[in-house]
């Protein structure tokens, strides 16, 4: 077995997995990306409507900064995120778009003076202010208080993945395309890269590295219907679950989107709402505003989704031969906008519904979109069971989303946790612990382990069919573990999972077709996508309550007394039918937001005696005239900078706030 | 429109598929035909799948995104370069004929290494902003401005997804294998534009100045008509061949 010596191995060449080789290789250590796929073509490209960042440069951010942006989130986590990493997160995101900027990203920017928006279904002109002219502008989102989703028309992940994908090529840095990591080495609680499968020759490689990264991104695969890329299988996540050692935070935080057309599940951007377009029913009401008066199409996804949902189960679903739908309405934005500003989302229509958004209504119905949970991290991005081993972006829970993201945080997230995780992985080899020591019997080991395993599944006589057990997998998390949850139906997927994790062990296949045999492939990743599935639903049943993206109908309060707690799942033996639960607390008396009503979705939750005492303390704090400037309310409220690189760590500069 | 158009009978397609796998020392190219029941909205995306799980599970083939962002599909079919996962069934004959993009690797049946090739050509063209103000760059400063219109043609030139359509449908491509194709010299023209970048018409006319550049172009046009994105490629190739005679 070839044997790959580098500094860094980086499993994933997304926006995070990029961006933290490119920080790690400034700093003078040698990186290789693996990726599924060539690196441009991974899932960041797929991120439509924008990245949040509080530039607040155009009139509808005006105002707008990192404390708007943290309490927007953490309220969108349903206080489920780590505020500290939130904290970090906000502070750090200007800096990433205005790299991005430099970098060559084609922001879309403010034009000063008179222009035409839409909001709450009618038609408003407003005026730019001339100082902002030619900075970047942003959009309106979902859950959040300022327009704060910077965009480039409704491309932007692409824009971002080309011009991150063309920085890693100007460094220098290798790209190892179409290589899948199947295990990661490890010993003593130590990570020394991964062992490796060629996904043209089918042969196995070992990658022996002082540092690993995971940035795979998510695993909405495990559902039938997602708007994932079909490379979101979640491999990332599930070779640091089948270490043993390595553990995956808040599995059962899964977010669907509201706006998948139907029945195909692909993304329209929550742009459209964002620029003013409405959801209606069968009798193209618009209905959101009944249940959300506040916020109406604009409340998080949680809600929203759940809001549809609710609205098709009373009955006022479109009905279809493949089911019942919603409509999104953004004929009311006119042609001229969304040729500018949707074209990706016009270009969907016309070749998958066959339908112009400018004159027709969008079939739409929430679909799987993002995984919340990942593989557990401090707030600097390192696993804290496995050293050596790090993870960012999607694939990576340090917990800057809690149970509910808020759209444009995620692509923001994936650079933030680029350029933070690329700086800690350098500390990592800079110091004594991140030398290499190992010896090359370990990497034979973990070779001989993956090719055995590979050649049972091979040679396999049983009778299952890789692509049938897939799909049932699918079937149950879409019907059992979607956005209504209750003890029953999740008692039942976990038992179904289980039978289909017997199962998948007596796969036989159908080809030995020499080469990467795409059969074989979606066998092993099978046996490991149903082992997140089963993170995924295990943790669900034990949460008795609900919070964010997380709803059981049977316990339908938020229950901050008995659920301020992160899951953190384990699957200690290869043999085990269902993951190792431990709950980590959060602090709400070092929290900078003390849990309350988030502005929409239910006002009622169950209250932690800590909540009070915090909220006077907190109370105080502002109250005193000593902290009448921002910043120096905030670092007696939370401190946070010094968790940051220390080159990251200055105020940002704005129209009208001086630094 | 109050419903998702459907088709009234389902048809039986026939999709022949050229078939070779290069790691199969026993293997040779063939047409093999598949028949599929057509379904509702079915796409290309759809039907090869279910070929996959039903019938040939060794059948070889690229998707990503499924919703014709990613660039990873791009086939031949029915004789023309295509994203394969936006294609509808529906608006094709029942015959239908799928082969590997040319001018690209072949890893095996309908899957080709555009990425290598991709990324060969964005080192040689250098496909990044060259910019010395990036050594200085603050990034707690405010960002540099840019006209709102300048920032809307650059996204414009930006939209390639690299998929490879434009170099299978190259004639120069197919006799030049150092030929840029339009994707590169598309990029060009999109860093050209870009103020950010520093380089001048000379250390362009360096990259893409010769028979293997924008001199190579016998303008057949059939990147511009076979490019999925609608990118202006023939009208952005002569502009940079102008630029470029100039600077010689």
């Amino acid at each position: 077995m070839q044997i790959i010596y580098t500094d860094v191995l980086v499993i994933g060449g997304g926006l995070a997995g990029q961006r933290a080789a490119i920080g790690a290789k400034r700093r003078g250590h040698d990186v290789v990306v693996l990726s599924l796929v060539p690196a441009k073509r991974s899932h960041s490209a797929a991120a439509q409507g924008g990245m949040q960042a509080s530039l607040g440069n155009c009139l509808g951010a005006a105002g707008d900064n990192e404390d708007i942006h943290f309490a927007d989130t953490v309220r969108g986590s349903d206080w489920g995120a780590d505020q500290e990493v939130v904290r970090m997160f906000t502070h750090t995101a200007p800096k990433a778009i205005r790299e991005l900027a430099a970098w060559g990203v084609p922001w879309n920017r403010v034009a000063r003076g008179e222009r035409e928006i839409t909001v709450d279904g009618q038609k408003k002109t407003i005026s730019e202010p001339d100082a902002a002219h030619g900075l970047i502008t942003s959009r309106n989102f979902g859950g959040t208080q300022k327009w704060r989703a910077c965009y480039v028309s409704d491309g932007t992940g692409h824009a971002m993945l080309y011009t991150m994908s063309n920085q890693a090529i100007a460094a220098n840095i290798p790209v190892h395309e179409r290589m899948e990591a199947l295990a990661l080495i490890h010993a003593d609680g130590r990570c020394h890269g991964a062992i490796v499968r060629n996904l043209m020759t089918g042969e196995l490689l070992a990658y022996v590295a002082r540092a690993t990264c995971i940035a795979t991104g998510g695993f909405g695969r495990i559902y039938r219907v997602s708007t994932n890329a079909i490379i979101n299988e979640g491999m990332g996540a599930a070779i640091a679950l089948e270490t043993g050692v390595a553990t995956l935070g808040n599995m059962e935080a899964i977010q669907f989107h509201p706006t998948g057309i139907f029945p195909a599940g692909i993304l329209v951007t929550e742009g459209c709402r964002g620029d003013g377009g409405l959801l209606l029913d069968r009798n193209e009401h618009r209905f959101m505003p009944d249940y959300e008066p506040e916020k109406k199409e604009l409340a998080s996804r949680d809600v929203v989704s759940r809001r549809m949902e609710e609205h098709i189960a009373a009955g006022h679903g479109v009905k279809s031969r493949f089911g019942e739908h919603l409509w999104l309405d953004i004929r009311l934005l006119g042609a001229d906008h969304i040729n500018n500003n949707l074209r990706e989302v016009k270009e969907i229509c016309q070749y998958f519904l066959g339908i112009d958004p400018v004159r027709e209504l969008i079939p739409v119905r929430p679909a799987q979109h993002y995984s919340m949970g990942g593989v557990r991290t401090n707030h600097r991005g390192e696993s804290p069971q496995l050293r050596g081993l790090f993870a960012a972006g999607e694939a990576a829970c340090w917990d800057m989303h809690g149970f509910n993201r808020l759209g444009g945080n995620s692509v923001a997230e994936t650079v933030v946790a680029g350029m933070i995780v690329g700086d800690t992985i350098a500390d990592f080899c800079d110091s004594a612990e991140g030398a290499l020591q190992l010896s090359t019997s370990l990497v034979d080991e973990f070779g001989r382990r993956e090719s055995q395993r590979l050649a049972e599944i091979a040679n396999g006589k049983g009778r299952e069919s890789a692509f049938e057990l897939a799909r049932l997998m699918q079937e149950t998390m879409t019907a059992e573990v979607g956005i209504f949850r209750d003890g029953d139906r999740l008692e039942q997927a976990v038992a179904t999972l289980q039978e289909l994790q017997l199962r998948s062990r007596n796969i036989s296949l159908r080809s030995s077709a020499p080469g990467a045999n795409p059969e074989l492939v979606t066998a092993y990743r099978l046996q490991r996508m149903l082992k997140l599935a089963q993170c995924v639903a295990y943790g669900a049943l034990q949460r008795t309550e609900s919070r964010g993206a997380h709803y059981r109908a049977d316990y339908p309060r938020r229950d901050d007394l008995n659920w301020m707690r992160r899951t953190l799942a384990r699957w200690p033996s290869p043999d085990d039918r269902l993951p190792a639960l431990d709950y980590e607390p959060l602090d709400i008396m070092k929290m900078e937001l003390p849990p309350g009503w988030r502005g929409y979705g239910a006002r009622d939750y169950i209250e932690h005696p800590d909540t009070g005492v915090r909220q006077q303390q907190v109370e105080a704090i502002v109250g005193d005239p000593g902290t009448a400037d921002r910043h120096a309310r905030q670092e007696k409220l939370m401190p946070f900078r010094h968790l940051l690189p220390e080159h990251l760590r200055k105020d940002n500069q704005r129209l009208g706030e001086d630094t | 429109m109050k419903h998702i158009p459907l088709r009234q009978a389902a048809r039986n397609l026939r999709i022949q598929i050229l078939r070779h796998n290069p790691r199969d020392p026993d293997s040779q190219p063939h047409l093999q035909t598949f028949e599929v029941e057509e379904a509702d909205a079915m796409t290309l995306f759809i039907a090869l799948t279910e070929i996959r799980e039903r019938q040939d599970p060794s059948l070889q083939f690229d998707f990503v995104c499924r919703a014709g962002i990613c660039g990873s599909c791009g086939m031949i079919i029915n004789g023309r370069p295509g994203l394969a996962c936006r294609t509808l069934t529906k608006d094709l004959p029942e015959q239908i004929t799928l082969a590997p993009l040319p001018a690209f690797e072949l890893i095996g049946d309908l899957s080709v290494n555009t990425g290598k090739w991709m990324r060969g050509m964005s080192e040689r063209l250098e496909t990044w902003v060259h910019s010395q103000a990036l050594e200085r760059l603050d990034i707690n400063a405010m960002e540099a401005t840019m006209e709102p219109e300048l920032a809307e043609q650059i996204y414009e030139l930006e939209r390639c997804i690299e998929c490879g359509c434009c170099v299978a449908a190259c004639g120069t491509a197919r006799m030049r294998e150092d030929f840029v194709g339009a994707v590169g010299l598309n990029q060009v023209t999109r860093f050209r534009l870009d103020p950010r970048d520093e380089r001048s018409d000379a250390a362009f006319y360096e990259l893409v100045g010769d028979e293997s550049g924008v001199f190579g172009c016998m303008t057949l046009l059939g990147c511009e008509d076979m490019c999925p994105k609608d990118l202006p490629l023939a009208t952005q190739i002569a502009f940079l061949r102008r630029r470029m005679a100039a600077t010689a």
